[in-house]
Formats: structure tokens, C-alpha cells, sequence
């Protein structure tokens, strides 16, 4: 075989092989999603969203209580950390270009972004759970709120750098204050880009559950008392999963495909929604 | 060599004495001195990077925004010197307006847009306001176009008329002088001849400073001319006498096109 | 217009100019101190951990990090067992996990058709948006019995009596395991990896390539020449973050690890990380050592994590911050 020949063969192989792995990683998302719309479709039905879940043995039973207190410890993490994401990401883009402590944050949420979420459950369990009586969905939505804020954060800063310095110039140029600047008109302008943030946000923390196993705890019973232990999605799927009982686990994968669809809608409406935005 | 902004200009609202600017350690600008006349147009060309921006950009302090960029030296206005630390840069931007490159509407409603500014430093009754608008639309010709869509967003209009917007904008909060930063560079001939004619009807009521790098519209809009290169002021003069018979070398190889 | 401005105007300004540098001043402030929150956050996690280790720390010492023993009832705790978890599913991950994302980037960014780049480069996306429980309970139910039934046994058969790593595929193919849970974390960080790696992929000057196929090169002696070469450091970033990510992910794994608190040669044999040890004990664990030695082990995963993603950060803004040749 000639040397160009080879040539032309090594190339066919890489690029076979390329095509080999983003089939694997297709097929791979193709085949999680199948087994849990196979598994989980069945499971979703009435009773599912308005019974409370079963306790062991008897029968039946839905995921109301879950569902209610998903609902509640994750809206209470998102009006938590928006502002909070939003005013740390001003500060950085805004005021922080130079300075080291803008540094040492942007590092910091850098960090947390991708750091492992069960040591965020670990550090409000000793914030909060330990010294102030008890696991609570408050201390849940804290845990949370710790893994929304960075990515609140992120998304901000990095949106209110790509605002074109002749925008904030041109407000400037009216004799407004630095305050009028960034609200009225840097963050109006990437209003898209910031909503878009927070909904990444929300679906990061919809599926999170090690943080949430010792702090929100679990609640066999229905309850809207943030500050007693919540039922909650994730929590109860991982307990389910792992018991005897063939009514849990079909619940499980019930709760799963709702995260998975409530997740992944979620991504799909930030996307169309940037995309529409930043095509003005 | 006789020092360029000895020239007379009539009455000065802007003078620039000894002024220095640099960015970090590189010098931008060196030694400029002249005086902008009053409810005259001052026009600065030159090549690109001459410092004819960053000229205008002292005028209004928006180099503060960047850290690492410092002028010294005196600019100095209604006898007080605008680079002082103690100037107030709200203040000096509210007197000094200022029209970009590119058209910079805010992302609001039209009406919102001139509302804008005006609400910064006065407090008006809705009429008040309503009039406010209409009078600045009105001025930068550009009311006829909008004002059945005052509620629609200014991103809603087309290049020359958020141009003409942001001059409307800029006028709303009536400054003394208004700084034009190449305004017409981006937009089509037509829209460019609407905002020159423009141009020529705000001077009566205000000072006008553009920095442009169409030596044509300098020649028609300008009664006085200033040529920077390489961050000095080479030669300054009024327009006609400037492009007729410079006096440097470097400006009549300028604009008879033999560099830049 | 007026000469000048009449008297009351200017009073008027320089008073909302005044009340401006107030505002401004109050926005500042404020805006500084919720990000200071947020750094507080951090370094109050790395106290709070420290704080509760203590104990542990002071009745083990340093040995506790190389102490193969977990017993509850007699307080013996040694973290070895779960760091050697931790680390050998990981490592099997990224094993499976950086070729694969390679020719995922390779795919998206040289031979993809340019009409489908955008749809495959979201579905790649939208698997890293797939919440990690998710990938366990499809391990624990779907994969794991799979493997077990198909896999195992033949990859046993094939490797079992193989010189040095035959020990590792020996013992009962009960699917869950230390293998099955490096196996389902490298699809789950495939998607991390696989989206740096395209994002610096797309860092390499147009020109630089086309001189390279200039010359004669073929798609895969561009990828391999130039692109792998001048992106370098920005893939490393990627793997990286792959590995932290894996090291620190808790559902994926504690759903097919095993949980067994031991240390065996087999990869087929349950073991258990450091993660996983902490989702299933910390809930039920007594005051005093026991809680404190998770604690400990929260603290070790925390500082291991935060090295690896120090590291990754670092190397991803060199990769992408290149620009022009």
C-alpha cells in the first residue's frame, strides 16, 4: 500500500470513529430517554398527581406531596437567588473588572458551578439543620439556592459584558448615574439573556437531590410547611427506587420522567427564547 | 512655530489648553490646545487612530469609564476646568451630550428614549413631558416618522432614524454643546445628507464638535476645522481658508489625498 | 437660548447630582455586598467542613486518609476504602469518556454536515441537562441487569486469565459494581467533556486550517496536526472538568455502585465512593465520630474537587482566551 493510499485509509478511520462516538452519545440519550418515557408513562395518571405517597406495603398512591413540595422548596430558591445572582453579577461586570476581590469571586463561583452538590447539603446540614432544630424545606431551598446562585451569576455577567460599550456610553452621555445605567439600560438590554440564566438555573437545581437528602429530608405526608422536612421529587424517587415495593418503583420512574420532561422543557424554552431574543 | 489655537475663534465655550491623554503608558494625545466656538461647528479630521475620538471623548469625560485612561491638562468651561477630579461627570455629561458611531438606542419605547434623559435632572408634569418628546423629535426632523409609534421600541426603526433618535435623545435634555462621534459612518448617502442638513440647523442653538473621516463632510458642514495626526493638533483654522490654503504640509497631503 | 443657564436650573442639577452620588454609592455597596455572599459562601464551606471534621481528625490524624476500615459500631473509620471508589470510577469514566467526546467534537466541528451541527450539538447539550438520578435509576434498572446478563460474563472469559488485569474481572457478575458505576458516570460526563472540547475546537483560526489543508492534509492530519496541537491545553481544561465533575457526582453512582465499604481488586465487586458513602449514611448517622468522619470525608472530596476544577478553569481560559496565530 502506497503512503498516500494509507493516508487516505487513516483518515476514513478517524472519521469513521467520530461518527461511531456521536452515534454512542445519540444513542445513549436515545435509549435513557426511551426506558424512562417506557417506564414512567405508565405510571403517570391521575391519582399520581392528587395521592400522597403510599407507605410501605399498601398500595397504589401518587406523588402529590412530592410534587407540592418540589414546587415550593424550588420556587423559594429561585426568588432567592435571582436578586442575589442578579446584583453579584452586576457588581462583577459592572464594578469589577479590576479589582482583586471581583477576581477571587468570579473564581469562586467558577468553582461552585461544577462542585459537588451532596458537600452543599453537607454545609447547610451544619449551617442550619443542626443548629436551628431540624431538617426543613427552608433549609432545602438554602442548599439550593447555593447551587442556583452561581449560575445566576454567571449567565448576568457574562451577558452584561456583551452589551456594546457604546450602549452604556451613550447612557452615560445623558448625565445619567451609574445605578440608572446598569438597571434602566445594561440589564434591559440583556433582560433575554438573564431570564434565560435563571431558567438554566431552575432546571439545574429541578433534579438536584443530594443536597436536598439532609436538609429538606423527606415527608411521607403532604405538607406546605416549609419549615417541618418536605416531600420532594428527587428525594422520594431515590427512595423509591431502591425499595421492595414494585408500586414505588413504578413511581419512581414516574417521578423521573416528570423531572426529566420538566428539565428538558425547560432547556428547550430558555433556548428558543435566547435564540428569538439575541436574533433581534 | 506659532501655536495653533492662537487662531481666533469669536466666542469660546470649550478651551483646551496643554491637554495630554493617555491609555496606560501609551500617549494618545500631546500637547492639544484649542477653543471650540460657540454655536459654531468644529470639525476634527485625520486618519483613523490620530486621536480625533479621543479627542471628543475628553470633552464629556467618558474616558472615566475605562480605568487606565487619564487626561491631563486644562479643558476648561464656563471658567471651570472640566478634568478637575471634583467635576462632576453627571453634570458635564448632562451640559455636553454626545451621538456615537453606531445608532446606541436604548432598548425602550421611542417615547422612552427621550423620556429618558430628561427625567434624570427635571421633573415634568405628563404634558410637560408629552411636549418635551415632540419638541425634540421635532428638532431632529425626525417627528413626522415617529410619532404615531412613540410606544413602539426604538430598536423598531431603521439605521438613520435611530440615528436621528439618539440626536433627538441627546437634544431632549438641552445641553450646551453636542459631540458627534462619526454619526453618519454607518449609515446609507441618504440618511447621511438628512443628519448633515440637520447638523446645519441645531448650530444656531448649540455648539456642535464632529469628528469625522469624510474630509467632504467636513468641508460642508464645518466653519471650523481642526487636522490631528498621530495625537497632535497639526493644524486648525476655519474651514474654508483650511481645505483652500492649509498651511502644513502634512494637512495638504491630507486632504488631497496623497496619505490616510 | 440663554447666555447661560437661569440660576434655579443649575441649583436643580447640582441637587440631583448629589442625590446621584448617594444612589450610586448605595448601588455599589449593595451590589458588592451580595457578591461578597457569595464568595462567603464558599469559604464558609470549606470552615463549616473543617470545623465538623475536627473531631475525626483529632482521634484518627492523617492516617484516616489511608485507613482501610469503615466500622460503625465500633467507631473505626478510615477513608481509603471511599477514595479509592471515588478515584477508580472516575478514572474509568474519563477512560471511556475523552474518546468518546473527542470524536463527539471531532464530529461536530470538521465532518458534521453544517445543517445538522446545531440540532446534534443541542441533543449533546441537553444530556448534560439531564438530571444525574435520572442516570442512576436507568443504571440501576436497565444498564446494570444488562451488563451483568451480556456483558460481564463474556468480558470475564475474555480478559479473566489475562496477566495483570484478569484480577480485575474476576468474582460474580452481579452487575452493580465499581465497573458499572464508572461506566454509567463516563455517559455522564461524555456531554461536559464532549461540549468544551467542541467550544475550543472552534477557537482554531480559520486560516491556520485551511493552510494545513492547503497543503494536502487530510480531515483527520488537520485534527491531529494542528487542531489537537493548538488547543491542547484547552482539552486537558475539558477533561478535567469532566473528572471533577465525576468525582463529586453522588446519584449516578449510589445508585449502581454497590455500597459495600471495602477495598477489592475487582472492579465487578460493589464498592463505594466518597459521595455515595455520604447519600446513604448521613442521613441515619449518630452524633460524635460517625458523623464526623462523614463530615471528614465531605471535606477530602470537597479539596480534591476544588484542585481539579482550579485547575480546569485555569487551563479552559488559556485554551480559549488564544486568539489569531
Amino acid at each position: 500500500m502506497d503512503l498516500y493510499a494509507r493516508r487516505i485509509l487513516t483518515n476514513r478511520v478517524g472519521i469513521a470513529l467520530s461518527m461511531v462516538a456521536m452515534a454512542f452519545g445519540l444513542a445513549a440519550l436515545m435509549w435513557i430517554l426511551w426506558t424512562l418515557f417506557y417506564n414512567g408513562f405508565s405510571a403517570l395518571s391521575w391519582d399520581f398527581f392528587t395521592q400522597d405517597t403510599p407507605a410501605p406495603g399498601s398500595e397504589g398512591g401518587g406523588l402529590r406531596n412530592a410534587i407540592v413540595g418540589t414546587l415550593m422548596i424550588v420556587g423559594v430558591t429561585t426568588l432567592v437567588s435571582t436578586p442575589i445572582g442578579i446584583l453579584a453579577g452586576i457588581y462583577l461586570a459592572e464594578f469589577g473588572t479590576t479589582s482583586r476581590f471581583a477576581a477571587a469571586t468570579r473564581f469562586v463561583t467558577d468553582i461552585m458551578l461544577s462542585a459537588p452538590s451532596i458537600v452543599v447539603g453537607l454545609f447547610v446540614y451544619a449551617l442550619a439543620v443542626a443548629t436551628l432544630g431540624g431538617f426543613s424545606g427552608w433549609a432545602g431551598s438554602l442548599a439550593l439556592s447555593l447551587i442556583a446562585i452561581p449560575v445566576v451569576v454567571r449567565t448576568t455577567e457574562n451577558m452584561l459584558l456583551l452589551v456594546p460599550s457604546s450602549l452604556r456610553e451613550a447612557a452615560f452621555a445623558v448625565g445619567a448615574p451609574r445605578w440608572k445605567v446598569s438597571l434602566s439600560i445594561t440589564l434591559r438590554a440583556v433582560k433575554a439573556g438573564v431570564v434565560t440564566g435563571i431558567l438554566l438555573a431552575i432546571a439545574r437545581v429541578l433534579g438536584e437531590t443530594a443536597p436536598l437528602l439532609f436538609t429538606a429530608l423527606n415527608n411521607q405526608f403532604y405538607s406546605t410547611n416549609m419549615s417541618q422536612p418536605m416531600g420532594n421529587l428527587p428525594v422520594v424517587i431515590f427512595q423509591f427506587a431502591m425499595s421492595p415495593y414494585d408500586n414505588w418503583v413504578s413511581l419512581a420512574w414516574g417521578g423521573a420522567l416528570l423531572i426529566a420532561l420538566l428539565v428538558l422543557g425547560i432547556n428547550v424554552v430558555a433556548r428558543v427564547l435566547f435564540r428569538k431574543k439575541s436574533s433581534d | 512655530m506659532s501655536a495653533p489655537h492662537s487662531i481666533h475663534v469669536g466666542d469660546a465655550i470649550l478651551e483646551v489648553r496643554d491637554l495630554n491623554f493617555f491609555y496606560g503608558d501609551f500617549r494618545g494625545l500631546t500637547n492639544v490646545s484649542l477653543n471650540i466656538a460657540k454655536s459654531q461647528v468644529t470639525a476634527f479630521i485625520g486618519p483613523s487612530g490620530c486621536g480625533k475620538s479621543t479627542l471628543l471623548r475628553t470633552f464629556n469625560r467618558m474616558y472615566d469609564l475605562y480605568p487606565g485612561q487619564r487626561a491631563e491638562g486644562q479643558i476648561n468651561f464656563h471658567g471651570k476646568n472640566l478634568l478637575e477630579k471634583k467635576q462632576d461627570v453627571n453634570l458635564v455629561r448632562a451640559k455636553i451630550g454626545m451621538v456615537f458611531q453606531k445608532p446606541t438606542p436604548f432598548p425602550m419605547t421611542i417615547y422612552e428614549n427621550i423620556a429618558f434623559g430628561v427625567r434624570l435632572y427635571e421633573r415634568l408634569s405628563k404634558s410637560e413631558m408629552d411636549d418635551r418628546v415632540e419638541w425634540a423629535l421635532k428638532k431632529a426632523a425626525i417627528w413626522e416618522e415617529t410619532k404615531n409609534k412613540l410606544q413602539q421600541s426604538g430598536l423598531s426603526l431603521s439605521g438613520g432614524q435611530q440615528q436621528r433618535l439618539c440626536i433627538a435623545r441627546t437634544i431632549a435634555v438641552k445641553p450646551e454643546i453636542v459631540l458627534l462621534d462619526e454619526p453618519t459612518s454607518a449609515l446609507d448617502p441618504i440618511s447621511t445628507a438628512k443628519i448633515e442638513e440637520l447638523i446645519n440647523e441645531l448650530k444656531t442653538e448649540y455648539t456642535i464638535a464632529i469628528v469625522t473621516h469624510n474630509m467632504q463632510q467636513a468641508a460642508r458642514i464645518s466653519d471650523f476645522t481642526a487636522f490631528m495626526y498621530l495625537g497632535e493638533l497639526v493644524e486648525f483654522g476655519k474651514t474654508d481658508e483650511l481645505f483652500v490654503k492649509p498651511q502644513k504640509q502634512q494637512t495638504e497631503d491630507y486632504i488631497t489625498g496623497r496619505f490616510g | 437660548m440663554s447666555e447661560v443657564a437661569p440660576p434655579e436650573a443649575v441649583d436643580l442639577h447640582a441637587a440631583r447630582v448629589k442625590v446621584f452620588k448617594l444612589q450610586d454609592t448605595v448601588f455599589h455597596q449593595v451590589t458588592l455586598v451580595f457578591a461578597f455572599i457569595v464568595l462567603a459562601a464558599l469559604v464558609g464551606i470549606l470552615v463549616s467542613l473543617a470545623i465538623e471534621a475536627m473531631p475525626v481528625l483529632r482521634q484518627f490524624g492523617a492516617p484516616f486518609l489511608w485507613t482501610d476500615v469503615w466500622n460503625v459500631p465500633e467507631e473505626r473509620f478510615g477513608a481509603l476504602a471511599a477514595i479509592y471508589g471515588t478515584v477508580v470510577t472516575s478514572v474509568i469514566a474519563l477512560v471511556i469518556a475523552v474518546p468518546v467526546s473527542f470524536g463527539i467534537a471531532l464530529f461536530l466541528t470538521e465532518t458534521c454536515p453544517v445543517w445538522l451541527r446545531r440540532p446534534l450539538g443541542t441533543a449533546i447539550e441537553m444530556l448534560a441537562g439531564v438530571p444525574s438520578i435520572i442516570y442512576g435509576i436507568w443504571g440501576l434498572f436497565v444498564f446494570a441487569p444488562l451488563f451483568s446478563k451480556h456483558v460481564q460474563p463474556y468480558l470475564q472469559s475474555a480478559l479473566g486469565d489475562v496477566p495483570v488485569i484478569g484480577g480485575w474481572f474476576a468474582g460474580p457478575p452481579i452487575g452493580v459494581g465499581i465497573l458499572t458505576a464508572g461506566i454509567v458516570l463516563s455517559l455522564m460526563v461524555i456531554p461536559f467533556v464532549a461540549s468544551v472540547m467542541r467550544d475550543v475546537f472552534e477557537t482554531v483560526p480559520a486560516p491556520l486550517k485551511e493552510s494545513a489543508y492547503g497543503v494536502g492534509c487530510t480531515t483527520w492530519e488537520v485534527v491531529t496536526n494542528v487542531v489537537l496541537p493548538y488547543t491542547r491545553v484547552g482539552v486537558i481544561g475539558g477533561i478535567m472538568l469532566g473528572l471533577g465533575r465525576a468525582l463529586g457526582e453522588t446519584m449516578a453512582v449510589t445508585f449502581v455502585i454497590g455500597n459495600a465499604n471495602r477495598i477489592v481488586g475487582s472492579l465487578y465487586a460493589p464498592g463505594t465512593s466518597i459521595a455515595s458513602t455520604l447519600a446513604n449514611e448521613f442521613g441515619e448517622a449518630d452524633p460524635g465520630l460517625h458523623i464526623s468522619s462523614l463530615f471528614a470525608l465531605g471535606l477530602v472530596l470537597f479539596i480534591i474537587t476544588f484542585i481539579v476544577l482550579a485547575i480546569s478553569r485555569w487551563l479552559i481560559r488559556r485554551g480559549t482566551a488564544k486568539q489569531g496565530i
